[in-house]
């Protein structure tokens, strides 16, 4: 297949050695820091491995042991806790913030500007200001509480509390799917409104049956972005709370890290990894099951 | 994609009175945090923990004079060298931005304008390493870039950004922009005598550096916020980036008064901000073209 030749729309076809060699660096990085990290961590998780020594194979020792270790379903739990509460709260509340905003109006890019900003900070500094801001005696949440009489919960300390706090944490940083919805709404016909006001539906009702369903892929998008990145969550707990109080607010890439930096424990850290990226596979393909049902149904 | 605002312009009204406060109560809620952030770094230690809180250092006129204390103070700290760490975080970023650039504008090229079989079944590995998590990969790096003997060094940092790893979204928002190209241009080019390499660099090239500053952009912002690469390959002090320096500042002390830890956390947010308000247009065009079309 040396000879370029044309297809149906008279473009031709080039060997496959060109495109590969324009794709080459990352093709490499492909190689060198996905595919062959990932299948020296599926080796990794058979064995016991403290990168000192070299590792000694033990077979599924490791993923047996998960089953009976009471931090990996603690830290399971919480991610899970964590993410089953996040991704639905953040998209009714960046849709919610969306709709407002994606109307052309005076000051609205202020407005804007506003709710994206603070999904720029850096994920260190935003640990910095919050603790500053939950800080029970001085921080300025308890104070406004304490002003308005209401309870002021000791934010960070309170195992009931400290899930909560990250939680609301990570809901001052949705900015950037609320981008992606305020753009995917701009996107949508307007004739689509029109045919829906004219069929009698009020504000909310084209809302659900004209924005929803034509906005479906973006949040199909942030679903699963959100799904990915609620397994990833670490530098926020790891700084403020430490996982604490007890471990409240332990999450399953802070004990990925505990057990390979600071338990020395690389085996066990990459079945724990292997069984992460199972978990995200899963979930995702689940978004994508539950989409294809939700887009028939509006189609019907 | 990166196009103009091509809607008719509409008359810009004033939100009607309810949404108008609901507007303005979120505005409040998401500015306040980098609001008290500012406020409390130019306050002396005591009035940052006063109860009931005060907004702005009293008397006003002392703002300035605190301003600079604490921020020298954290800037000449002797202990956590904040300047050294910029230094450090501006040389692993211009390698690592030149490096993501570079490697996914030739990749984007090759996805975009080169016509070969498989290249459908690649692209799709493309955006499929982007629901590889990070944490998977960690620990097998780890001893990878061990081995290498990269370990405390910045290569861990820049090298892999000139293999593109990380950046399936860069690569499919240039591949994106490459396309609008006309082909036309290309054919010119061909009858002129220009291979791939011409098209590429004469072309592709000068027509794409908004997309290109565009991809810089969202790499810096990376870069500079990354915490946990520098803080798993980095093991000494003196090559610190911003994010570990300004950890250490909080955990070092373990009672470092809020005013100078919100001069030090001003710092570190400073720089992005500023960059977000020069090309806000273009960095917001970019998120919402990762999320609809993706």
């Amino acid at each position: 297949m040396r000879a370029p030749r044309p297809t149906a729309r008279g473009e031709r076809t080039e060997p496959v050695w060109t495109g590969l060699l324009w794709i080459s660096p990352w093709l490499i990085g492909f190689v060198g820091l996905v595919i062959f990290p990932l299948a020296l961590s599926l080796y990794y998780s058979l064995t016991d491995y403290s990168v000192l020594e070299p590792p000694v194979y033990l077979g599924a020792d490791n993923y047996r042991h998960l089953l009976h270790d009471s931090l990996f379903w603690t830290a399971l739990g919480n991610n899970a806790l964590y993410a089953a509460v996040f991704i639905p709260l953040s998209t009714a509340i960046a849709l919610a913030i969306a709709s407002l905003l994606a109307r052309p109006m005076r000051w609205v890019s202020f407005f804007r500007a506003a709710v994206f900003v603070p999904s720029l900070v850096p994920i260190v500094a935003t640990a910095m200001i919050w603790l500053w801001l939950f800080n029970s005696e001085y921080g300025l949440v308890n104070q406004a509480l304490r002003a308005l009489r209401l309870p002021a919960p000791n934010w960070l300390k309170d195992p009931n509390w400290a899930m909560i706090s990250i939680i609301i944490i990570s809901l001052w940083q949705i900015g950037r799917s609320v981008v992606v919805y305020i753009a995917a709404m701009r996107e949508v016909p307007r004739h689509l409104y029109e045919a829906a006001h004219i069929d009698g539906f009020g504000r909310w009702g084209r809302f659900w049956h004209v924005t929803l369903p034509m906005i479906s892929p973006s949040i199909l998008f942030n679903v699963v972005l959100g799904i990915i990145d609620a397994w990833q969550v670490f530098a926020i707990p790891y700084i403020m709370t430490e996982g604490g109080p007890g471990r409240a607010t332990y999450f399953y890439t802070h004990y990925l890290y505990d057990n390979a930096f600071r338990f020395m424990n690389m085996g066990y850290a990459s079945a724990l990894a292997w069984v992460q990226l199972v978990l995200i596979l899963a979930l995702t393909g689940v978004a994508f099951l539950i989409s294809r049902r939700l887009v028939h149904y509006s189609a019907a | 994609m990166i196009r103009p605002d091509t809607s008719p312009p509409s008359p810009r009204r004033a939100p009607p009175i309810a949404s108008g406060i609901v507007l303005c109560v979120l505005a409040v809620l998401y500015a306040m945090p980098l609001v008290w952030m500012v406020f409390t770094s130019i306050k002396p230690e005591d009035q940052a923990i006063s109860t009931p809180p005060v907004l702005l250092p009293t008397p006003a006129a002392e703002a300035p004079r605190f301003a600079s204390e604490n921020y020298s103070a954290v800037w000449n700290d002797p202990s956590v060298r904040f300047p050294l760490y910029l230094r450090n975080t501006l040389i692993i970023a211009a390698l690592a931005v030149s490096g993501m650039v570079v490697s996914s504008a030739v990749v984007a090229y090759g996805f975009a304008r080169v016509r070969w079989r498989f290249r459908g079944v690649m692209f799709a590995l493309v955006l499929a390493t982007l629901m590889v998590p990070f944490p998977v990969v960690m620990t097998p790096l780890y001893s990878i870039f061990r081995s290498l003997g990269w370990i405390g060094t910045f290569k861990p940092l820049w090298v892999p950004a000139w293999f593109a790893y990380g950046g399936g979204l860069s690569i499919f928002l240039l591949r994106q922009f490459y396309m609008t190209i006309p082909r036309e241009l290309d054919e010119a080019a061909r009858l002129d005598g220009c291979g791939h390499f011409g098209i590429f660099f004469r072309i592709i090239l000068p027509l794409s550096k908004p997309a290109l500053a565009m991809v810089a952009l969202f790499y810096f912002n990376y870069v500079w916020n990354d915490f946990i690469t520098p803080y798993i390959f980095l093991n000494h002090q003196d090559q610190f980036t911003l994010a570990l320096g300004l950890q250490l500042y909080q955990s070092q002390a373990g009672n470092t008064p809020w005013n100078l830890l919100m001069a030090a956390s001003t710092l570190v947010v400073a720089p992005v901000l500023l960059l977000f308000f020069l090309t806000q247009r273009t960095f917001v065009q970019g998120v919402a073209a990762e999320g609809i079309k993706g």
